[in-house]
Formats: C-alpha cells, structure tokens, sequence
C-alpha cells in the first residue's frame, strides 16, 4: 500500500512544517508568559526567605508561606537589609535576593570571585542571617534559605528540590525535617563544621543539639547526602563574614 | 452509561478490569514504581495522565491521516512534550502553587509508556471521540492500580495516608506502635511496588482464569 504520506518528500515537508508549528507555539507560549512567571518566582524567592526567618502561616504540622498579595509588604519590613559578600567587599544591594545562585556557582568555577547574597531580617528585635544555597539531590538540584543568627546557630530554614523521589527525598520540605535544623550549630569549638543529615544518630526527635547532626529521612540516604554536602560546601563560605560579625 | 454505545461503554470499562494498562498491557509500569510511595503523589499523576492522555489521544487521532508512518513516533513525542510544556507554562504563570506540584511529574509524563503505547495501538487507527474514551478509560485504569499500589505502600511503609497519621505516631509510640508495630521502611523502597503490582496481577488472573496465557 502507497499512499501519498509514505513519500520522502512529504515526510521531511511534515517534519519542517511540524517543526516550525510546534517550536513558534512554544516560543509564543514562553515570551508570552514570561513575565508573569518571573514576578510568580519573585514572589517565592521572598515568601522562601521569609519563611526561613519564621515570618510564615505554618498551622500544627505542614509548612505554609505567607500569602503572595502579602509578601512584597512583609518582606520589606522584616527584610532591613541586603549583602552581596565578595570576597572582603560587603556591599549592600536592595536586588540581592534576586542573585541567581547557580549562576554565581557557575561562575565562581570559571575564577571568578564569587557574589554572596545575605539577607538580614529583623523580627521581635532578633536578628536573622538568611543565605540561599543550592547543591545537587538524587535526581536533580536541590536548594534551601537558611537564617541564622551571628553564631551561625539555625534559627529556621526552609528546603525545596526540584525533582527529588516523591515520598522519600522529596520530604526535605516537610516540616518534620526542617524544623530539626532550629538551634543546630553549623560551627564546632569555633571553626565551621556544618550539620550532616545522620543515619543512626540515635536521636530522632533531634533533642541534642550541639552535635551538628539532624536524623536522616529512611529510604532518601543519596538526598540527605546531597543536603549535608550542600550546607557544609555553600555555607562555609559565610564564615568569614559571620567572623567580622563579633 | 446511556450516553455512549455498548462499544464505546468498554472502552472506559475494559481498561479498568481485564484490559488494564499496568496489569495487563505492561504500560506504565516505570512510572507506577517511581511516584507510588505516597498517595498523593499517586492522585496527582492519575489526573495528569488522565488530561494528558486524553487530549493527546484526541490530538492524535485528528492527526492520524496525514502524520507520516516513518516518523510517526517522533511526531506523537512532540505532540506530547508540547502539551505537556504548555500546560506547565500556563500553569506556572497562573497557578503557580499547582505548578510546584506538578512539575515533578512533567518528565515522567512526556516519557510515560502507557502515553506513547495508546497513540500508537489506538489513537493512529481510530477516530477522535473514541480515542478520547480510550484515553479516559486507559488513564483511568492506570490510575486504579497507582491508588491500590501507593495506598499500601503509604500505609505500611510510612503508617500515613496522604499525610495523616492513620496509625499513630511512630516517634512518640502511640496507636499501634504503642504495641510494638513497626513501619516496614522497605515498603518505600521501588522494587515493593513491582511486588505490590505482581500481587495485583495474580490476584486478577486468579479471579478471571481466561487472562492466563499459556
């Protein structure tokens, strides 16, 4: 059987034609939503740094930010101060928090000094130290907003991943996993030690807090690996502004 | 069903008893191990694959007369890959929350056996409103055995349903772990769901003796 699709010419007609279709459809889709999507990411960037920072809706157990109508409000009042740390320089930029941090990484690989953003909040007269970090899961990237305050003690931390295994890598953003990083230590005797997600650390209710370890979630060992790697190699780079701190 | 035909009435219903997709077809098996651990990731992917599938299928078939037979399973690709990037985009622009729940699922989608394995075995040969039933029944099944699987996989393994501790609190030792029950943490672990699936298989072909291949 012959029919007229089976010819050469008509398939690489077809293949052009589809090309052309399918790739304006999604070139318009893209350029035509972008800017609601930017303003959508916006907005989330600030809701994530306010909730690492306490300013959120959380109820008994699950994590709820603020609302989006709220957040630009919010996270003027809270937020008092932005940083982009560069080596000693430490200058203030009202954008910091727009500072794509994979690229700064990507960046910081190629020799170039690396950009540090710092959020400094303020809330019932404490002051919070937020860093955004970003590290690699299972699957695919991983990232979190850490507070802490001039000790580099945990004061709150909100995680997210982009593709981690539903229910077992995916629940570094369950509530129950980052809330046992509240008044863990990152330092040891005074030099940066990070806090490693622990395997058979004997503490799952993670009472003991100076032992620079959080319970591990069964089953998301190669998450949780990526989470400790992440808070030991993109926060220790903090340290020495921390240290001009005191 | 008074709406529809006695025929286009099993397209919907055979999918969900002795036509299943995962049971029986083998489709979709990857993604019934991958997002099965808890049900509400389970939910989530059936509804997906319910629209994806079939608005797909209907795209397909309207299409079915002139795609050329050599490339055709390219062009089901990118018909699929651009549906499901649409949606994504739209989503991410207009109900942003939703999309953060989704967009997990949009590679498992676009690469999901039982997606490509309808195009081809029926929306290629078959007209539109028949492709759609298709494509409900076939999600719909596919969704059956997601529910079943992730429901005891949920439950056994992390003692929750859809996040509620059903069975007490496994630190604190209430409920049943007041009495020594333990979670089977293997429960999460994917080969459990190709046994969870296997017990499905048999418990069906036990039940219907006609689905047993010699």
């Amino acid at each position: 059987m012959s029919k007229k699709t089976d010819s050469n010419i008509y398939t690489i007609l077809f293949a052009i034609a589809m090309v052309i279709v399918v790739g304006g459809l999604l070139a318009f889709t893209a350029s035509a939503l972008r800017p609601r999507i930017d303003n959508n990411e916006r907005l989330e960037k600030q809701q994530n740094i306010l909730y690492a920072m306490g300013v959120n809706a959380n109820d008994e157990s699950s994590a709820i930010f603020v609302s989006t109508d709220e957040a630009p409000e919010l996270f003027s009042k809270y937020i008092t101060k932005q940083l982009v740390i560069q080596g000693d320089d430490v200058t203030e930029d009202p954008e910091a928090y727009l500072i794509d941090v994979k690229k700064e990484q990507t960046s910081a690989k190629a020799g170039n000094k690396r950009r540090l953003p710092l959020f400094v909040g303020t809330k019932d007269g404490q002051t919070f130290y937020i860093a955004p970090i970003r590290g690699k899961g299972l699957w695919d990237a991983i990232w979190a907003y850490v507070a802490m305050d001039a000790n580099m003690v945990v004061q709150g931390a909100y995680f997210d991943h982009k593709g981690e295994t539903a229910g077992l890598g995916a629940n570094i953003k369950q509530r129950y996993f980052m809330d046992d990083f509240i008044g863990e230590s990152l330092m040891s005797n005074g030099s940066f030690k990070g806090i490693t997600v622990a395997k058979g650390n004997n503490d799952p209710k993670n009472i003991e807090k100076n032992d620079n370890e959080v319970d591990a979630i069964a089953g998301a060992t190669i998450t949780g690996d990526g989470v400790s790697a992440m808070i030991k190699s993109e926060l220790r780079q903090y340290v020495s502004y921390f240290k001009t701190l005191k | 069903m008074g709406l529809l035909s006695k025929k286009d009435a099993a397209l919907i219903k055979d999918p969900l008893a002795d036509d299943n997709p995962i049971t029986i077809q083998v489709l979709g098996i990857c993604s019934a191990l991958a997002i099965t651990a808890e049900l509400e990731a389970a939910i989530v992917m059936s509804i997906s694959v319910l629209f994806v599938l079939g608005i797909g299928n209907v795209v397909i078939s309207l299409m079915r007369n002139i795609i050329p037979s050599k490339i055709r399973i390219i062009v089901q690709l990118i018909v699929v890959a651009a549906l499901v990037i649409i949606v994504d985009q739209v989503l991410k622009a207009f109900a942003y929350e939703l999309s953060k729940t989704l967009s997990v699922f949009v590679g498992l989608i676009i690469t999901n056996c039982i997606i490509m394995g309808r195009f081809e075995a029926f929306a290629l040969g078959n007209g539109p409103w028949r492709s759609f039933l298709d494509g409900i029944g076939n999600s719909l099944g596919y969704g059956v055995i997601l529910i079943i699987v992730a429901f005891f996989r949920e439950l056994l393994g992390a003692g929750t349903l859809l996040g509620i501790k059903v069975l007490g609190d496994p630190i604190e030792k209430t409920g049943v772990y007041a009495f020594g029950y333990e979670n089977n943490g293997f429960m999460l672990l994917a080969p459990m769901a190709l046994i969870v699936v296997g017990i499905i298989i048999w418990v069906q072909r036990s039940r219907n003796k006609a689905l047993i291949e010699d």
